[in-house]
C-alpha cells in the first residue's frame, strides 16, 4: 500500500504528505520506523518527514485507542455546547482531547470543524457521525464501549 | 467526444429518466448521511423491488437540498419534500406516489427558506446523482466546456469571466477575470491550476457540499480555467476530513477520464489536462495560497511573502492559477449564459450569488444560495426562520476566525464584499453563524483567538507571539481577572498583528476581537469592572482547562 502510493507519486519528495496519509490509514498512526522508511525512500531528511508529521493536526504519532471519539469544536458546535461534551468526557474518562484512556479503549480528539454545522453539536464515534449530541447520549455510547 | 456526442448522451439519459413514472430523490450528502439517509435509500430501494416497480419508479441518491437540520430529506416528484424520514417510512412514501402526501413527514417548500434563494452554483444540488456523470450531462453539464473549446479563444473566455464580474469566493474577493488574465500572460514552461478545497473555517461547509453534490461542475470549471490560462495539470487540494467529498471527486475524475473530458486532446482540441487530488492534513493556514502550494509540494504549509504571486511563480516555481471551489463552480453558468447575464445579479461591485452556510442559533440551519446584496435580516429572519424558541438575536458572525461579529444595527445592511469590510468583518468563504443572548461575545473572541493561536504556523513573530498574548489577555478577561489596562493592550496588539503579520491568517486574526470590542464594548467592561458575564458563560473561569 505504502510503496504503491510512493510509486504513484514517482518516489518524489512532493509525495511525502500523500504517503504519510497512506501510512496512517494502514497502520493507524505514524511510528518512527515508518517515518524513517518513508524519508529514505523519498530521499528527504528525516527531520523534514518529522516536521511535516508534526505540523499537520491530522497526523498522529501515537497509536489510537480501540475506539475514537472526535468532538467537533468548530464555531457552531462550540456555541451549541461542545464544551459540555468535552467536560463529560473529562469527568467520565479523565482524558482531554488528544489523549487516550489508560486501558487503551477510547481516544478522544477535538476537530476544528467537521462541516456538519447544521447538526451541531456533532461527534464522530469511530467513523460514524452523530448530530445534536447531548451529554447523556455521549455518556451512553461511551458506556457501551467501556463495557465491551 | 464532440458536442454531438455530448448531446446524444444527454438525450439518452433524459429518455431513460423519462421512462420512469416516478422519481424519489434521497439526499446523500454528508449532513443527511450522518442522519442515516443511506439506510433510507436502501429501504426505499428494497420496497420498490418488493413491489416489483423497478421499471416505473427510480430511487436516486442526490446532493444537498439545503435544509440540513431537518434531514434525512426526501423529495418525490417535482415538489413534495419530506423531512426526518426513517427506514420505516419507505412504504408510506411509495404509497404517496399514487395517492396523497404523507402529512406527518411533510416539509413545507413554500417558505422563504426555499423561495428566497437563487440557485446558480447549487442548481444541480438535490437534483442529480453526484456519482453519475451522465446525470450531470443530462442537466446540461460540460456544454460550457464544449462552447469554450469549440467557439471561443482563451482570451474570449477570460473576457467573458471578467464581464461577469465574478470575484474570488474564497474570501478575499479578488476579481477572477483579472487573476486568469495574469496567469495566462505569465511566461512559464508549464502552468498549473489548483482548486482550493481546504475549507478550514469552522462553521463553513459550502465547498464540502458542492463537492459532494455536484463534483463534475468543479471539474468543468477547472477545465475551462486550464483552457483559458494554458495549463496542463491540475490539483484539487481537499481536506482529509471530508472523506465523502474525496470519494465522489475520485469517482468524478475517473468518469471524466473515461469520457475523454480529461486527458490528452480533450474533445479533439489541443487542450491536455489532468486532475489529481491532494489531501490536506488539517492545517487552517493551508487555505492561504502560498502555504497551500507548499503543502501540495509535500512540505509544511508555511506561507511565504508575496510578491511574487502564485500567478507568476507558484507550484514548482511555475505560473499557477488558484481558485476556490465555489469560484470554479460558478464558471460553467457564466460561459453558458454569458458574462452579461451573470453581471445582472447582485450589487454594483459584487456580482452573482453567494452560497452561505447558515448555522448556530437559527431555526433553519443549512446551505443557502442568495444573490449578493441580500440583507442580513432576510438571511437570518426570513430564510433562517428566525432564532430558536425564546431566544433573542445578539450577533451574526461571518468569515470565521478572520471575520467579525455584527450586531443588530447591521441587520438591514446588504451583504457584499465592501459592506462587510466596512462593518469590520469579511465575506470569508461564507460561514454565517447566528448567536443569541446565551453567547458571551468576549468568550467568542477568546474562542477564535484560541483557534488562530493553534493554527498559526509560527513563521512570523507577530502572529506566533501576538496571538498567544492576545489569547492570554482574553483568558484573563473571561476569568474575571483583567484590568482596563489589559483592554488597551489588547487593542495595541490587534493593531500590531494586523499591520505586521506575514499572511492573511495573522493580519485578520484580530478581527473577531476588534469587532466585538467595537460593538460589544459593554460586555468587556462588564467582565473587567463588575466581574460579571450577562450571558452566564464565563462564571467559573479557566475555560481552557476544559477545552
Amino acid at each position: 500500500m505504502v510503496e504503491a502510493t510512493m510509486r504513484r507519486m514517482g518516489n518524489q519528495s512532493s509525495g511525502l504528505i500523500e504517503t504519510l496519509h497512506t501510512v496512517q490509514e494502514t497502520f493507524g498512526y505514524l511510528d518512527l520506523d515508518a517515518l524513517r522508511y518513508v524519508a529514505a525512500t523519498l530521499r528527504v531528511p528525516l527531520s523534514r518527514a518529522y516536521g511535516v508529521a508534526t505540523f499537520y493536526h491530522f497526523f498522529s504519532l501515537k497509536p489510537a485507542g480501540e475506539h475514537t471519539c472526535v468532538v467537533c469544536i468548530g464555531t457552531a458546535c462550540y456555541i451549541k455546547g461542545a464544551n459540555l461534551l468535552l467536560d463529560t468526557l473529562k469527568q467520565d474518562l479523565g482524558v482531554k482531547p488528544g489523549q487516550t484512556t489508560a486501558d487503551a479503549k477510547v481516544s478522544v480528539l477535538g476537530a476544528r470543524c467537521l462541516g456538519s454545522c447544521g447538526l451541531a453539536p456533532a461527534v464522530v464515534y469511530d467513523r460514524e457521525v452523530a448530530g445534536k449530541v447531548t451529554p447523556q447520549a455521549l455518556r451512553q455510547r461511551i458506556g457501551q464501549w467501556k463495557s465491551q | 467526444m464532440t458536442p454531438d456526442d455530448l448531446e446524444q448522451i444527454a438525450e439518452e439519459e433524459r429518455a431513460r429518466q423519462a421512462q420512469c413514472k416516478h422519481t424519489v430523490r434521497v439526499c446523500v450528502a454528508a449532513g443527511c448521511v450522518s442522519c442515516q439517509s443511506e439506510g433510507v435509500k436502501a429501504a426505499l430501494d428494497k420496497e420498490v423491488a418488493a413491489r416489483g416497480k423497478q421499471g416505473e419508479c427510480q430511487v436516486k441518491g442526490v446532493g444537498c437540498m439545503g435544509l440540513c437540520a431537518e434531514g434525512p430529506l426526501v423529495i418525490t416528484g417535482e415538489k413534495k419534500m419530506y423531512q426526518h424520514v426513517t427506514d420505516a417510512d419507505a412504504g408510506a412514501i411509495l404509497d404517496s406516489l399514487e395517492g396523497s402526501e404523507v402529512d406527518r413527514l411533510r416539509c413545507p417548500t413554500d417558505v422563504p427558506f426555499f423561495q428566497k434563494q437563487k440557485k446558480i452554483v447549487l442548481e444541480n444540488s438535490g437534483n442529480i446523482d453526484p456519482e453519475r456523470i451522465k446525470d450531470y450531462i443530462a442537466a446540461g453539464g460540460y456544454t460550457a466546456l464544449m462552447k469554450a473549446l469549440g467557439e471561443m479563444t482563451p482570451t474570449q473566455v477570460i473576457t467573458e469571466v471578467t464581464r461577469g464580474g465574478l470575484r474570488g469566493r474564497g474570501g478575499a474577493g479578488y476579481p477572477t477575470g483579472l487573476k486568469w488574465s495574469t496567469v495566462s500572460k505569465a511566461a512559464g514552461e508549464k502552468k498549473y491550476v489548483i482548486c482550493n478545497a481546504d475549507e478550514g473555517d469552522p462553521g463553513a461547509f459550502m465547498d464540502r457540499s458542492v463537492l459532494e453534490s455536484d463534483p463534475h461542475r468543479v471539474l468543468e470549471g477547472m477545465l475551462i480555467g486550464a483552457y483559458a490560462v494554458g495549463a496542463s495539470e491540475g490539483f484539487i487540494y481537499v481536506r482529509a476530513e471530508y472523506p465523502l467529498a474525496i470519494k465522489r471527486l475520485k469517482i468524478a475524475i475517473k468518469q471524466a477520464e473515461r469520457e475523454g473530458l480529461l486527458g490528452s486532446n480533450i474533445c479533439g482540441s489541443r487542450l491536455n489536462f489532468r486532475i489529481d487530488l491532494r489531501l490536506g492534513a488539517g492545517a487552517f493556514v493551508c487555505g492561504e495560497e502560498t502555504a497551500l502550494i507548499a503543502s501540495v509540494e509535500g512540505r509544511r504549509g508555511i506561507p511565504r511573502p508575496r510578491p511574487p504571486y502564485p500567478a507568476m511563480e507558484g507550484l514548482h516555481g511555475e505560473p499557477t492559477l488558484i481558485n476556490n471551489v465555489e469560484t470554479f463552480a460558478s464558471i460553467a453558468p457564466i460561459i453558458r449564459n454569458g458574462g452579461a447575464w451573470y453581471a445582472q445579479i447582485g450589487t454594483e461591485k459584487s456580482k452573482g450569488t453567494k452560497v452561505f452556510a447558515l448555522a448556530g442559533s437559527v431555526r433553519n440551519t443549512g446551505l443557502v444560495e442568495v444573490p449578493m446584496g441580500t440583507t442580513l435580516r432576510e438571511m437570518v429572519f426570513e430564510i433562517g426562520g428566525g432564532l430558536e424558541q425564546g431566544r433573542k438575536f445578539k450577533a451574526v458572525q461571518t468569515g470565521g476566525p478572520s471575520g467579525g461579529c455584527l450586531p443588530e444595527q447591521f441587520l438591514d445592511m446588504p451583504v457584499d464584499y465592501e459592506n462587510l469590510a466596512r462593518a469590520g468583518s469579511i465575506m470569508g468563504s461564507g460561514g454565517m453563524i447566528v448567536m443569541d443572548d446565551s453567547s458571551c461575545m468576549v468568550d467568542v473572541a477568546r474562542f477564535f483567538m484560541d483557534f488562530c493561536m493553534g493554527e498559526s504556523c509560527g513563521k512570523c513573530i507577530p502572529c506566533r507571539v501576538g496571538t498567544f498574548h492576545m489569547h492570554e489577555i482574553l483568558k484573563r478577561i473571561t476569568a474575571h481577572a483583567a484590568t482596563t489596562h489589559d483592554i488597551a493592550q489588547l487593542e495595541e496588539l490587534a493593531d500590531l498583528l494586523r499591520n505586521t503579520s506575514l499572511c492573511g491568517l495573522g493580519q485578520s486574526a484580530p478581527n473577531p476581537v476588534l469587532s466585538t470590542l467595537r460593538y460589544f464594548a459593554d460586555e468587556y467592561q462588564q467582565h473587567v469592572e463588575r466581574h460579571q458575564c450577562s450571558a452566564g458563560v464565563c462564571t467559573n473561569g479557566h475555560k481552557d482547562e476544559k477545552a
